[in-house]
């Protein structure tokens, strides 16, 4: 059975139309709907402003979706009450992009990763720092450098703080939205290398938000393409980069700068007249399905 | 002879009344019709490169020496009147943020016109016509209604298109474009690469393009200089770069491009790159460095010179030593220029 169901999300954010007059909704997010299997990792991609990170948002509910349905191991995430919530969170957890600005400057290195430990209520204070030492290593930092402050850090190590934080309370279940974007080339590396052995490590499940679609093939099990708060396509990954069916996943590979001078190259320019924004998906092909 | 060359340049920052050098020793030509990379990571000093070309380092930055010739004489001596005239007209900067290097204020109408009768290339009648063939060299729709609007009201691609109609208002010879398309989605990108493509191919432009993307690299270079901690450190044509690179660092960021071999552990490079001012003994890169040997932590590997425009700065390759003193150079001339509101 799948870890985590989403089905029909939708979210709707207002937008004002002048002082008096009733708003008319923005649809970020319009008729989502995907499972992601325990063990692997699912990539969510699409261009800024597709809807990925919201949809991120909506399942640990730090948005409230506008309808739909969340099931995170069988259970309706959305009907929880806040206390029920928090609990679940202990097992949801997300890892954001900018480590520059998710991390309190004021709080020490160690204090944040400790911080979800003291909220949850994990154990005394000598076994809190003990966890903290622990998660350190876990992520490849030194241990001593407990008491530095996130500035002292370079953005990869920031990035593995982030890590370690969300990570603090054993979850099996990892939101990671563009968790390496923010860094260097070689920095990025070294993180998604740390992610996938974490995974292997800790049986962790990850939904990848990106838009980076190199990185999505190297990491990911299954891949949806998002375009306009939909999904347009989705499938296994290679089945997905070998033959995509839509045309917007067409253009958005054909994009992709190769880091080969003597490949030939052909663009697809996207026509949005040539295709049905408002299609279902069907499948082409076992298990990749494409709004076509 | 290049038409524009480097030679020698060493820029840095005074702190605390110490020079800490972010740019050493940095030589490289630029020809006409030409595309050349500068590839590195944050802090390898390839936007400082761009910027010192323009003479736009700001205190506590300072061009500590070196020579920057274009057309036979030398930038870095003109006095700042000599040098506003060729700065925006006949070597052109494009920015990496288009929100921030447009001015929200003024319409882009205003800030190309701005542009053109500064350089005394338009009068205020004829500007708006030659900005609407600027918008339309840029392939951007409805260039009348567009030139009337504010940055906010186009769209990153537009907006960078709109700076690019900026940068070739005075037909500039040289374009230096620092990571045009980082701040963009990829659909986007691929447009303004092909956009500038074409645009060099047509006007003959040398262009000197900023990335840290090899992908970039790959689809737009003539010639690449990679850049690490301040140095170049590998300069290639840009096939026998991919092919056979001779750097360890090279090697290493290749190794770091996802997506080429799916599933797979990535053949990360361990460690960070070096802040100035607290770069490693002899070669910096030793640290973080595969192949390191007995030589490499004593002194900076000098140029190994492979012939065919190849050379690289690394001790497996050769027993050439950095030289202890930068090459000559008469100390840069003048006051340090203030960049134009609009590039601030």
């Amino acid at each position: 059975m799948a870890l985590l169901e989403v089905r029909h999300l939708v979210k709707e954010f207002p937008r004002r139309r002048g002082l008096f007059r009733a708003a008319a909704g923005i649809r970020a997010v319009d008729d989502v709907t995907f499972s992601v299997e325990e063990g692997e990792t699912f990539g969510l991609v699409g261009e800024s402003g597709s809807g990925k990170t919201t949809i991120g948002r909506c399942i640990l509910r730090l948005i409230e979706p506008t309808s739909g349905e969340v099931r995170f191991r069988a259970e309706d995430v959305l009907s929880f009450s806040r206390a029920r919530m928090r609990e679940a969170r202990r097992e949801m957890q997300i890892v954001f992009q900018d480590p520059y600005s998710s991390l309190n400057p004021r709080m020490r290195a160690g204090d944040i990763v400790e911080e979800p430990l003291i909220i949850h209520k994990a154990g005394r204070k000598a076994v809190r720092v003990e966890r903290v030492a622990e998660l350190f290593s876990l992520v490849g930092l030194d241990p001593a450098q407990r008491a530095r402050y996130p500035h002292q850090f370079s953005g990869g190590q920031r990035q593995r703080i982030g890590l370690a934080r969300a990570l603090a309370l054993n979850p099996s279940f990892v939101i990671a939205d563009e968790p390496v974007s923010a860094l260097d080339v070689s920095v990025q590396a070294q993180v998604v290398n740390l992610l996938m052995e974490l995974q292997e490590r800790l049986n962790l499940t990850y939904l990848f938000i990106a838009h980076d679609l190199r990185l999505v093939r190297q990491i990911c099990s299954r891949v949806a393409v998002m375009y306009r708060g939909r999904i347009v396509e989705l499938g296994g990954t290679e089945s997905l980069f070998e033959a995509p069916a839509h045309p917007y996943t067409q253009a958005l590979l054909s994009a992709i700068p190769v880091p080969d001078p003597a490949a030939t190259r052909q663009r697809i320019m996207l026509d949005e007249e040539a295709f049905d924004t408002g299609a279902a998906l069907r499948e082409v092909e076992a298990g990749h399905w494409a709004a076509i | 002879m290049p038409l524009l060359s480097v030679q020698g340049l060493t820029t840095g920052f005074l702190t605390a009344g110490q020079f800490v050098p972010a740019v050493i020793d940095v030589s490289f030509a630029l020809d006409k019709g030409e595309t050349l990379c500068l590839v590195g990571e944050s802090g390898s000093g390839k936007s400082l490169t761009a910027l010192s070309i323009m003479r736009l380092i700001e205190p506590p930055g300072r061009i500590e020496h070196g020579r920057i010739v274009f057309k036979g004489r030398d930038l870095l001596q003109l006095p700042e009147r000599e040098m506003q005239p060729v700065r925006g007209a006949e070597i052109a900067l494009v920015f990496q943020e288009p929100m921030t290097a447009l001015n929200p204020v003024f319409t882009v109408g205003d800030q190309i016109e701005e542009t053109l009768r500064v350089h005394g290339r338009a009068t205020r009648r004829t500007a708006r016509d030659r900005a609407v063939e600027l918008l339309e060299a840029v392939r951007v729709p409805e260039p009348g209604r567009r030139l009337r609007e504010y940055p906010h009201q186009l769209s990153g691609g537009l907006r960078q298109r709109a700076l690019i109609a900026m940068a070739l208002a005075c037909d500039p010879e040289v374009v230096i474009a620092d990571e045009p398309t980082t701040a963009l989605d990829v659909t986007i990108q691929a447009q303004i690469l092909d956009l500038l493509r074409d645009l060099q191919a047509r006007l003959g432009l040398a262009l000197l393009l900023v990335t840290h993307d090899l992908g970039v690299v790959a689809e737009m270079a003539d010639r690449v200089a990679v850049m690490y901690a301040g140095r170049i450190v590998e300069e290639s044509p840009v096939g026998p770069l991919f092919s056979d690179p001779k750097h360890p660092y090279t090697r290493g960021l290749l190794a770091s491009i996802p997506g080429l071999v799916p599933g797979r552990r990535l053949k990360a490079i361990p460690g960070t790159v070096p802040a100035p001012g607290t770069l490693p003994q002899g070669c910096c890169f030793t640290p973080r460095c595969p192949s390191r040997f007995e030589p490499c932590p004593s002194a900076h590997p000098g140029i190994t010179d492979f012939g065919g425009g190849r050379t690289v700065k690394c001790y497996l390759h050769g027993r050439a030593v950095e030289p202890a003193t930068a090459p000559p150079g008469p100390p840069p001339h003048g006051p340090v220029p203030q960049p134009c509101p609009e590039q601030a």
